[in-house]
């Protein structure tokens, strides 16, 4: 790399244009990312879903109940390693303001079915023996000053009244996209103190015993509650997120038409600042050549500092944006999942060196096929 | 005397490959910055025109939307007897209404969402004075009949009018659409309030909500004193427009701060192509600016000269970027509300407000693309910039 | 009459007395002008020559207000421009200097009319009376026909004829040429020098020239020589300057 000294020297002739052209790189990066965090964020965990796990939910819509009864029944189907189920309370903690969401959950079998959780021995033990106790993810016990002990008081609004919750316990997730924002405690606890819907949960989570049992399972547990008062769906976990996140309308498509936007125009911006450089050098350039320095090394050397911007600017871009990430959720529990993965971050280089090569093929073909004698007459 | 204006007309004319980038460049990013408020303001309108000034919406004490909550019958009954609540003859145009959630497909996509099934009372048109049926008639009270708002055919399958569909355990047919103004009800299926508990297996005597006439704008008050100083009530009033405008602002507010975020990323990066742009034309016009200069032109006529050309290019960006934009305006898409968990059908509104901001937006822009270079080309000492070759 | 020993009475046009001017370059300081002395009377045509980097450059800067010197005075039409602000001078330098440069220096994107009107831009004249001035100007010089043609159209010679108009349309109070034949042919030059000499002798023109065309410096009635950062009068003084 003996011309990388030409390269650097020629990027810093005009040291204000090339930090305006490695600002504008990083700027669309930036953006890069940043369309790729929202995304993801409004997948709503696809991509943590489980492959060898199912939702079994009301045929009629998630909002309705199933009986408690169907969990031996769906138990008994070969191929299905455990059963857990979850019931929504959606309470309000002092204000509307400070969502996060909350289950009723199965004790014994909720860590069987999602192990991703991590929870400590002795903490998991506690909750078991408390009626009122609560598991907490650690985004939201970090949000309000949580800490084990603490009796927090939620106000229902399903389930009306005045419900406390003793935190046992507070669990980690496994990697950087994990949901880290929910609550869970006793179904026991619940459908003591409710009203109404006694008996019955929200949806089922049937943990498989291979990702290759699903599609029979599936079949198995639809076919035997039809016609029943209570029908069932049941969908992959994946395939279950997968149609939430639909639902958020064609948000892929406005992120990808944006991104596009912002590409094209990075596109342009950068050609024509290389171009406006190599014409202002093509004095230089013919000197070079009149040197001995072959038509394919000039345009190599053109190539190279357009590359070289790109990169800078890529990085810069990339890297900021993964820092904006590491904040956490700045909506506060509308996005719970606010995360830059690394295959995006390579996705972004690549892109990042893609436009530097296009933006930079046409002047450098031009530095290529530049005839000396023209270019000296011209001076 | 300033340069003349064809001057900076015929110089963005010559370049007019860098000028056509700097425009561009500013053109997406006002595009884009119109296109998301749009969004986010078309969803805005949809919800809040759901609710009246004139209409009052009771739930329970402490929910936080329709479907969380739950009035009994017998608290339902004392309000035919409360202050402010207007009469149609005799009857209290009062409308307890059970709300569910139904999946239907997306015409789009094919798959589930969630639609907003409202159980209504048959004087619900009375009490909603602003919702008209369209084609077809009301439901027949009693039977498993349907009503779709206007939104519903074209943004789920299977629900025209005269179809039947099967939910909730029940069969049902399509006998009417009505047409709420664009509203968030535009999205709904209305039926007989009864049918639809017995249908979804819900008690009798339990409404998610209740939604009443007011004789006046002015009588809420009136309503909500004595309702909340009743020791039988467990409810919150609120005027109709005033819960929509709430369970708006969640989604809204996103969308909006989504957009700008965006929007001011993207304008930094447009500012830095129009700063390339207006320094290099700077750089190349050296020798004319100093000519200009040597022959008296002072150093503001040269500052203004160049920022106008700045000005012009992000003028003509803004432009192009609402023109582009504007056939958006109209356009329905749908999304998924969290706070009341049902899909929402609704269309891009552009105001003049809106475009007018944009191109602000745009003229900011180029004001500080503009300005930066503009001083260089009037610092620079005159006697060198002649004898530049 | 044209003296350069700081002896003129107060009728010159053009007085410079104990001109200096020091760069410093890397450092170190270079003293260009040293104590120069000038009086040129109004109508005169006088040719600066000496060799490359004598400060004739300097010299014209100084007296066309683009430079201000480290000493001395310089005094155009009664006027003390040394110790004037930047706006006063540019204002002065629009009213008072005509430039014509070696390269033309016409804007590109500006016909050869709009060229030449440029200057008048900075007056009161309306639209019509600025018109005529750059209709007169432009048949002095020969090209009445070619108003509208761009620089891009022109031949250089052609080019340099544009210049010379715009730099009379003003009436200004003396011509400044920087090199004005320098970048043309034989032929081109002396059209141009036939212009300058109509200028002088029909116009009563006042115009100061640098150059290195020995044909060009014949054509003024006085020739200085730049030596030593001062100026001295007359052919001998420069050995071997031209044949």
């Amino acid at each position: 790399m003996k011309y990388m000294p030409l390269i650097i020297a020629n990027l810093f002739r005009k040291k204000l244009r090339t930090a305006l052209t490695i600002g504008s790189f990083a700027v669309a990066l930036f953006l890069f990312g940043l369309l790729v965090v929202v995304r993801g964020a409004f997948s709503q965990g696809v991509d943590v879903a489980g492959a060898d796990r199912l939702d079994v939910i009301n045929k009629v819509s998630i909002i309705q109940p199933l009986p408690y009864a169907y969990r031996d029944q769906i138990l008994r189907i070969p191929g299905v390693k455990a059963i857990t189920f979850d019931e929504w309370f959606g309470g309000v903690y002092q204000d509307e303001k400070n969502f996060f969401p909350q289950f009723a959950v199965d004790p014994d079998n909720q860590r069987v079915v999602y192990p991703e959780f991590a929870i400590p021995e002795d903490q998991w033990k506690a909750f078991l023996q408390d009626r009122e106790g609560a598991i907490v993810g650690s985004g939201t016990a970090k949000r309000f000053g949580w800490k084990i002990g603490d009796r927090i008081p939620i106000k229902g609004a399903i389930y009306p009244g005045n419900w406390e919750f003793n935190i046992r316990g507070i669990y980690q997730g496994a990697k950087d996209n994990d949901d880290l924002t929910q609550f869970w405690f006793q179904y026991k606890y619940l459908d003591e103190r409710r009203q109404f819907g006694k008996g019955l949960i929200g949806w089922y989570i049937v943990k498989l015993n291979s990702p290759d049992d699903a599609t029979h399972v599936q079949k198995a547990i639809d076919q035997m509650f039809a016609n029943s008062p209570y029908e069932t769906k049941t969908e992959t976990e994946k395939a279950l997120a997968s149609d939430f996140a639909k639902q958020f309308g064609n948000i892929e498509l406005l992120i990808v038409s944006v991104g596009a936007v912002v590409f094209f125009t990075l596109l342009l911006v950068t050609g024509n600042t290389m171009a406006i450089a190599v014409r202002e050098r093509i004095g230089e350039l013919a000197v070079l050549k009149a040197v001995g320095f072959s038509d394919r090394f000039v345009m190599f050397l053109v190539l190279g500092e357009s590359l070289l911007i790109a990169a800078v600017g890529g990085l810069l871009g990339l890297g900021i944006c993964k820092l904006f990430t590491l904040g956490g959720d700045p909506t506060h529990g509308f996005l719970p999942f606010f995360y830059l993965p690394y295959p995006a971050i390579v996705l972004g280089i690549v892109i990042a060196f893609a436009v530097g090569i296009l933006a930079g093929i046409l002047p450098a073909t031009g530095a290529m096929r530049l005839r000396v004698v023209d270019a000296l007459r011209r001076v | 005397m300033a340069i003349p204006i064809v001057y900076n007309l015929r110089s963005v004319r010559a370049r007019w490959v860098s000028a056509i980038v700097a425009v561009l460049g500013i053109a997406g990013t006002v595009g884009v910055f119109v296109a998301m408020l749009s969004l986010a303001r078309g969803f805005k309108a949809t919800l809040v025109s759901s609710g009246s000034e004139d209409n009052a919406l009771i739930r329970r004490d402490g929910a936080t939307g329709e479907i969380d909550g739950v009035v009994p019958l017998d608290q339902a009954r004392v309000l035919q007897d409360a202050p402010g609540i207007a009469r149609d003859g005799n009857q209290p145009l009062i409308s307890p209404e059970v709300v569910v959630i139904a999946a239907f497909p997306l015409k789009s996509t094919g798959t589930d969402a969630n639609v907003q099934v409202r159980g209504v009372s048959a004087e619900v048109l009375k009490v909603r004075p602003t919702v008209h049926m369209k084609e077809g008639r009301f439901f027949e009270p009693g039977l498993n009949e349907l009503i779709v708002g206007r939104n519903v055919a074209g943004t789920y399958a299977g629900l025209n009018l005269g179809d039947s569909v099967r939910f909730g355990g029940g069969n049902w047919k399509v006998v009417g659409v009505f047409d709420a103004g664009g509203s968030a009800f535009d999205s709904e299926l209305w039926c007989d309030s009864h049918v639809l508990s017995q249908v979804y297996k819900r008690p009798e005597n339990l409404f998610s909500s209740i939604t009443v006439h007011l004789t006046s704008p002015a009588a809420l008050s009136t309503l909500k004193d004595s309702l909340t100083s009743d020791p039988r009530m467990t409810v919150q009033v609120d005027r109709e427009v005033a819960y929509y405008d709430k369970i708006s602002r969640g989604l809204t507010t996103l969308v909006t701060v989504l957009g700008t975020m965006v929007a001011a990323i993207m304008g930094i990066g447009a500012v830095f192509g129009a700063l390339n742009t207006m320094y290099s034309a700077v750089s190349e016009r050296s020798r004319e600016i100093a000519t200009m200069r040597a022959i008296g032109f002072g150093a503001w006529s040269i500052v203004i000269s160049f920022l106008f050309e700045a000005l012009l290019i992000a003028f003509v960006g803004g432009l192009i970027g609402c023109v582009a934009v504007l056939p958006l305006n109209g356009l329905t898409t749908g999304a998924m509300n969290w706070q009341t968990f049902s899909h929402l059908a609704f269309a891009f509104k552009i105001t003049p407000l809106l475009l007018g901001i944009g191109i602000l937006f745009a003229l900011l822009m180029g004001l500080v693309g503009g300005v930066p270079p503009a001083i260089r080309a009037a610092r620079r000492p005159v006697a060198l910039a002649l004898r530049e070759l | 009459m044209v003296r350069v020993d700081g002896g003129g009475g107060a009728g010159s046009l053009i007085q410079i007395r104990g001109l200096d001017k020091t760069y410093r370059r890397g450092g170190e300081e270079i003293h260009v002008l040293q104590g120069l002395n000038l009086d040129v009377d109004k109508g005169e045509f006088v040719a600066f020559m000496g060799p490359s980097g004598s400060g004739k450059t300097t010299l014209l800067n100084l007296l066309s207000g683009l430079d201000v010197p480290s000493r001395g005075s310089i005094v155009v039409a009664g006027d003390e421009i040394t110790h004037m602000s930047g706006n006063k001078l540019t204002e002065w330098r629009a009213r008072h200097v005509g430039f014509i440069f070696q390269m033309y220096n016409l804007i590109p994107v500006l016909t050869a009319f709009q060229n030449v009107e440029l200057p008048l831009l900075l007056t009161k004249l309306s639209k019509s009376e600025r018109r005529k001035h750059v209709e007169t100007a432009m048949a002095v010089v020969g090209l009445a026909d070619r108003m509208d043609h761009y620089p891009r159209q022109l031949s250089g010679g052609q080019e340099q004829r544009v210049a010379i108009a715009r730099a009379i349309v003003a009436d200004p109070t003396f011509l400044m040429c920087d090199e004005p034949t320098g970048d043309l042919d034989r032929k081109s030059a002396d059209d141009i020098l036939n212009i300058l000499t109509r200028l002088s002798k029909e116009y009563a023109k006042t115009i100061l020239m640098v150059t290195h065309d020995p044909m060009a410096a014949e054509r003024a009635q006085a020739t200085l020589h730049l030596n030593k950062g001062v100026l001295v009068e007359g052919v001998a003084a420069a050995a071997g300057s031209h044949v």
